[in-house]
Parts: structure tokens; sequence; C-alpha cells
């Protein structure tokens, strides 16, 4: 069959349309020719309405002075910005908050997932008790009863509680002396980017070595003391050029410092836990998948338990886990627009909200907040299909 | 060994697709130079008839309907607020049937439309609802670049703050660098920063999609104020736990016109809602009541006459007949009734009349005369 149609698509085109070939690249052309037509007759007709109804259109609007204050922003931004410039404000607290999200879900969802196949009566039931709470409660319910039942009843600044000196918690938040990267010597970055590159090389060079002699090397061990203990060095001889800064308590609320703030929190934990108990799930599955024979065969090698699980089941467990694992990547930052109900300054809250609310440009606003969330998912899909590949068993 | 399949068989899925497609674009669009779509069976004809609009589309819609669809609030006590058994009252409320009984003379054929700030808009300008009755404040943008028309104003209202009495604070002055909540898709984010931006203060903003949950963070004491409208502020401070901890500042720091809407190209529709607005403060004017509405149409008053329909018919250039303006009167009242009875010092709102007051009382209500 494969070779016949090898031979098909070899012959040359005949311009026939007794030709199977030059027929389907007529069929596609003619697909392809609807699908446009129907897009560019959707896009005019909705033109022409908006202009009938005296309704305005275009981008121009971007360039316009919002006027509004956002409680967040990554970026410099005040009243006097764009829209322009509050879309990119917006857009970097979803993907903040997406990030964070992610990584909390994934190490918490492993976590769990192992938890859940653990010998220990106590520790395997907690795991369940945990996956089949949060993974049956819907994520905005789940995000109320971080906002208003845990930060929200929480001291006010005032009276706030102290977490560890100069770190206080009331329900402004999390707030922590800021530590300020003016005057920091350019040698100290240099070596911290040296040591970084570094580590990469001495990775390399242990896994090599173990390989070729089959002795070890305290490679972790090796970096860390090297990204921590260098740049520092550096930082004590230049004289430790940090300034701290430290909170104060203002009239209404602390001034100064870094905060976190409750709507972020809430947001984090909420998305995290929810996410993290589906892809503890996703784990135990994938982990379930690897024959028992694997565990014995490395058990009978000699290897204890956590190198079993670390050198033998998980790398081909995360065969099995990774596809899955990317829809619930993907699910986690579509659920951060979930933010706007407790006053999180995300995507949708600043731009598909309070910009759609000022200008009145629907269709522009949504198209653009829409174009933003499939850009993200598909980069993420991208990138975490590259990964697959090379954990993918490779065929012979 | 399998057969090859057939060309035709191959294509064949494709084929009937295309078909199906083609078919299903040809039903549901309206065709390419086509002013009105026809109204498809099933779907309401105000969605087909909307997107033109052409005069007198909106009043055949709504009687076609039998009813009236009238966009309000999703709970603001006074202005529209769902009692426990789901009956609708308040000023936004009234100004509905008051269309209703124009338009049918019968008050009750009136479905609302509970809308949150953000969905308003949308849901007028897509036909969803045929006036927009939901405390919105008339600005330029909003009448010239979405494609509406205010009929006029119901309430002249101004945006305030509320703050708890604990905290001393006395007036707006003495907000900087405080954290304020408040509803997002609404005008009140752009007066706080404009304001603040003009007294040189700093403040942090917390903007909720919904009132409740913005109210509900400002009572827990995660903000230091809420801001909407003065009117609201008296409104939400009943649903707080305890209202008396709580003070309205006295400084208003906008215009806020509220006003009913209507789309923009239905010049007749427009007159409709408008003028049944004014008939309501001309009613006050006059000592027209809802009461006495039957005994006024014998009045000797020319302007009462005129306006209940027993001189003239002015209800026909609106489509409308002649008795219109009395059965809006009869069905809710003059102005001052309404605002006595949603909103006035009797109520629990306890606003007094102040700009809303009729224009020989000092106030700003003034309606154009009926003749």
């Amino acid at each position: 069959m494969a070779g016949g149609k090898q031979a098909t698509a070899k012959r040359a085109m005949r311009w026939s349309w007794n030709d199977p070939h030059l027929r389907s690249l007529i069929w596609q052309v003619a697909a392809l020719a609807a699908v446009v037509a129907a897009l560019w007759y959707f896009a005019a007709t909705a033109h022409e309405n908006l202009s009938r109804q005296h309704i305005a259109t275009g981008f121009g609007f971007l360039q316009n002075t919002a006027g509004f204050g956002i409680v967040q922003a990554l970026v410099p931004y005040s009243e006097e910005a764009s829209y322009g410039r509050a879309f990119f404000v917006g857009l970097c607290n979803t993907l903040l908050v997406a990030a964070l999200g992610t990584m909390l879900a994934v190490a918490l969802g492993f976590a769990v997932g192992i938890a859940r196949l653990s010998s220990n009566w106590l520790v395997a039931k907690l795991a369940a008790v945990y996956v089949e709470t949060l993974r049956n409660i819907p994520l905005l319910l789940q995000l109320f009863f971080w906002y208003f039942a845990i930060l929200q009843p929480l001291p006010g600044p005032r009276e706030s509680l102290t977490l560890l000196p100069g770190v206080f918690l009331s329900n402004r938040g999390i707030v922590m002396p800021g530590v300020g990267l003016t005057g920091t010597s350019p040698a100290f970055l240099a070596v911290l980017l040296l040591a970084i590159v570094a580590s990469f090389f001495v990775a390399r060079y242990a896994k090599a070595r173990r390989m070729a002699t089959g002795e070890r090397f305290p490679a972790s061990i090796v970096n860390t003391v090297s990204i921590i203990v260098l740049p520092g060095l550096v930082w004590l001889i230049g004289g430790a050029p940090f300034t701290i800064d430290h909170a104060a308590m203002g009239k209404f609320d602390f001034t100064g410092g870094w905060r976190l703030l409750p709507e972020f929190l809430a947001l984090l934990l909420g998305l995290a836990l929810y996410t993290a108990a589906f892809i503890a799930e996703i784990v135990r599955a994938g982990i379930q998948s690897v024959g028992r024979g694997q565990t014995e065969a490395a058990h009978a090698l000699g290897l204890s338990n956590w190198q079993t699980l670390r050198l033998v089941v998980i790398p081909q467990a995360l065969r099995v886990i990774i596809p899955p694992l990317t829809s619930q990547i993907l699910n986690l930052t579509k659920n951060s627009s979930l933010a706007v109900a407790i006053g999180y300054p995300d995507l949708v809250s600043v731009f598909a909200g309070t910009v759609l609310n000022q200008t009145g440009q629907a269709i522009e606003v949504i198209a653009i907040t829409m174009g933003v969330y499939l850009v993200i998912s598909l980069a993420t899909s991208l990138a975490m299909n590259l990964y697959n590949a090379r954990v993918a068993i490779v065929e012979r | 060994m399998a057969r090859r399949p057939s060309p035709l068989s191959r294509i064949f899925p494709f084929v009937f697709g295309l078909l199906v497609g083609a078919g299903a674009l040809y039903f549901f669009l309206p065709g390419p130079g086509s002013t009105v779509s026809k109204p498809q069976p099933g779907q309401p004809a105000a969605k087909a008839a909307q997107a033109s609009a052409p005069q007198g589309a909106t009043l055949a819609t709504v009687r076609a309907r039998g009813y009236l669809q009238c966009g309000v609030s999703t709970g603001l006590p006074g202005f529209s607020n769902p009692d426990d058994k789901g009956v609708w009252t308040g000023i936004d409320v009234d100004f509905c049937k008051a269309v209703a009984a124009a338009v049918f003379g019968d008050e009750s054929k009136v479905k609302y439309r509970p809308l949150n700030a953000k969905d308003r808009f949308t849901a007028l300008q897509s036909g969803e609802v045929d006036v927009l009755s939901r405390n919105t404040t008339w600005t330029m943008s909003r009448d010239t670049s979405l494609g509406f028309n205010f009929a006029g104003v119901i309430y002249y209202d101004g945006q305030g703050f509320l703050v708890k009495k604990a905290s001393g604070i006395a007036g707006a002055a003495q907000l900087n660098g405080a954290t304020i909540c408040t509803q997002t898709g609404t005008t009140t984010e752009l007066n706080l920063a404009d304001y603040f931006r003009g007294q040189n203060m700093t403040y942090k903003v917390l903007p909720f999609e919904k009132n409740e949950e913005a109210l509900s963070a400002y009572d827990s004491g995660r903000c230091d104020a809420y801001t909407t409208d003065a009117s609201g502020l008296h409104a939400q401070k009943l649903i707080l736990k305890n209202p008396d901890e709580h003070l309205v500042l006295p400084e208003v720091i906008s215009k806020e016109p509220l006003g009913p809407l209507v789309r923009q190209g239905d010049p007749q529709w427009e007159d409709i809602v408008r003028w049944t607005l004014f008939a309501l403060i001309d009613a006050e004017e006059e000592g027209v009541t809802s009461t006495n509405v039957d005994q006024m149409k014998a009045s000797q008053s020319p302007e009462v006459r005129r306006m209940l329909g027993t001189e003239g018919d002015f209800g026909q250039a609106l489509g409308l007949s002649k008795g219109w303006a009395a059965n809006a009167i009869g069905a809710v009242g003059n102005y001052g009734e309404m605002f006595e009875r949603n909103v006035g010092v009797k109520t629990p709102l306890g606003i007094p009349r102040g700009l809303n007051a009729l224009w020989r009382n000092g106030g700003l209500m003034y309606a154009p005369p009926i003749r």
C-alpha cells in the first residue's frame, strides 16, 4: 500500500480530472478558498453593521490614554499610559500567575501522585483524600474559599502577624523587605551568570565520567556551592552594595517593601492546588503503567527505592505522563482568567474588563484576548511537545 | 488485499461537508448587500431586525413579541432589585413599567434582564434588550462611539466614597494612600484615577467583577474605602453587616447623570422612551399622580389635557395610543412618586430630592412641554 502511494506521487502530474493527485489539489485549494471567503465575509459583515450602528472600530484605541489605575504592574505603568500598555500589564500578570502556578502544581502533583502509591497507609490515604476533594470542587468556589474565607478574615495591617522579622501577613497580603538592585556591581552579575553557565558544563562532565568509569561526581553540590558562594564573595568584596527597603506602617497600610497581594496569593493557591490534584492522578497512572518487573529488576540490581523511582520508573513513566500533563498546564493558564472574580488584575480583568468597558470596542478587545490565550497555549504545547519528543521511546 | 477505494467514495465526505456548509451559510446569513435580513424561524425577530433598525423597527418588534425587554442591574436596592419572590422593584424598574404601559397599556408586559456592568452595553447593541434602564451614566463616549442614544436623565448622581467610621476619615482629602474597592466595567475607575491625580494623591484600586464581591472585600477590611455612585453607596450600605459603622463621605467627585438609553438609528423608539420620561416629570409639575390621573383627564388645564390625551393626539406621532402618557402615569405615578417610593427619605435609602427635585424647587428636573 505504502509503495503504491509513493509510486503515485512520483508519477508526473497529468492535467486531467482522472489524475487523483491533481484532483485532490483542486479540492484542497477550493476548500481553502471557501474558508478564506467565509472569514472575509464575516469580517466584512461585522464591519458594515458596526459602521451602520455608529460603533467605533479599528485598533487605534490602543494608543489612547488609559486613565485608570492597576494595583499590580510588573512593568512601569501609570494612569497616563496607553491602553496598549495596560494590555501589556495585564498580560504580564497573567503570565506571572500561570508560570508560578505551573511550577507549584507540577511539583505538588508529582509529590502527591507518588505519595498515593506509597506503602505507608496513612500517606497513601491522605494523598487520595487530597485528590478526591480538590478535583471535585469547582475551581471558582475554591478561589472564593481561599480569598474570602482564608485571606480576608486575616487581621488588618496594624495587627498583622509577623511571620519572620520584617515579614508581615495581613489582609493586605504578605509584605516583606524589598531588596534594591540599585548599586549592584556588573562584576557580581557577571560572576553569577558565569557560575550558572559553568554548572551546565559540570553536569555534563559528571554524566560523561559516570558513563565512562561508573564513578559518581557530586555535581549538584558543586553547582549549588559555586552559584551561591562565588557571587556572594564578589558581593562581599564589593562592600555588599545592596539596599534593603523595609516596609513601614503608613496611614492605612504598609508602604514600601515587596508585597504579595492576597488576590495573587488566592489565585496562585487555588490554581496550583486544583491542578495538582489532576496532575497527581496523571503521575499515578504513569507510574502504574511501568511494569512491576522493572521495579523488581532494579531492586535485584541493588538500587534503593529512591534510585529505582528516579532512574528506572519515572523516566519510563514520563512517556505516559507528558501528553496529559500538557493539557493540565494549558488548563491552568486558561483558568487563570477566573482572576476577575477575586480582583486580581489579569489580562481578562484589565483588558477584556476595564479597557473593553471604557472603549466599548468589544470585537477588537475580545479578538486580541482570544489571540493571546491561543498564542500562550500553542507556545506551551510546542515546548511540551519538544520535551515529549526527548523523553519518548527511541524506536530502533 | 484491500480494494483501492474509488475516487468518488474518497471525495464524497468532503463534497458532502462542503454542500452542508454552503447550505448553512446560505440559510443563516443575510445575503451581501441586503439591508434587512429575513427573520429566521425559531429565532426572536429582534435578533434579525436589530442590525439595521430602520424607522419603527423596534416598536414593531416589541409589539410582535408582546412584551418589552428591559435591561436592569443585577441588584441595586432602590434602582432595580428583585425581592425574595423575584419581583423587581426600583426607580429604574418603574421606568421599564412606564414604557411598557405607554406601549401596551399594561405595565406588566416587561421582562427584566439583569445585566452586570460589563455586559450591559453588548446586550443593548446586540438587541437582547430594547431599552437599558440600569443606573447608567450618560457620557460622551457612550453616546457617540458605542452606537447608543441616551433618552434623558432619571437621576442626577455623583461618585462618592464609603468608609468605616472607626477609621476616623471625615473627608475624601484624607484618603491619600488608601486602597479602594470598586466594580469593574463602570465609570468609577476612571473618575477615581482623575480625582486622585487632580488632588496629587496616591491610591490603589481593586476592581471586582461583581458589586457583591467588591463590597464584601471592603467589609472585611481588604480596602479602606468603597466607591460607586452616591445613591449606590446609600443603597449598598444597607446590605453590610453593620450599616451604622459606615459613613458616606460628603464629597462627590464626579457628575453621574443616570438615564435610560436605546440603540442609535431608530428615532421613533428613542422618542417613545424619551417622552415617556418627560411625561413622568411633566406630570409631577402639573400635579398629575397615579391616583388622580383619571379625574385629571377632565382638568381645565390645556397642558394636562394634552398630556393625558383629552385634547389632541400626541401619541399618534409616537406610533402609540392617545392615552400613552396617562397609562404610564397610572401605572407608576409621576416622577416624584417614583422617587419617593423607591429611594426617597421615607425608604431605607433615605435620599433627599436634592438635585433631583423639580426645577422650580431648586433641582435639575426640567422636562420640555408636551404641545
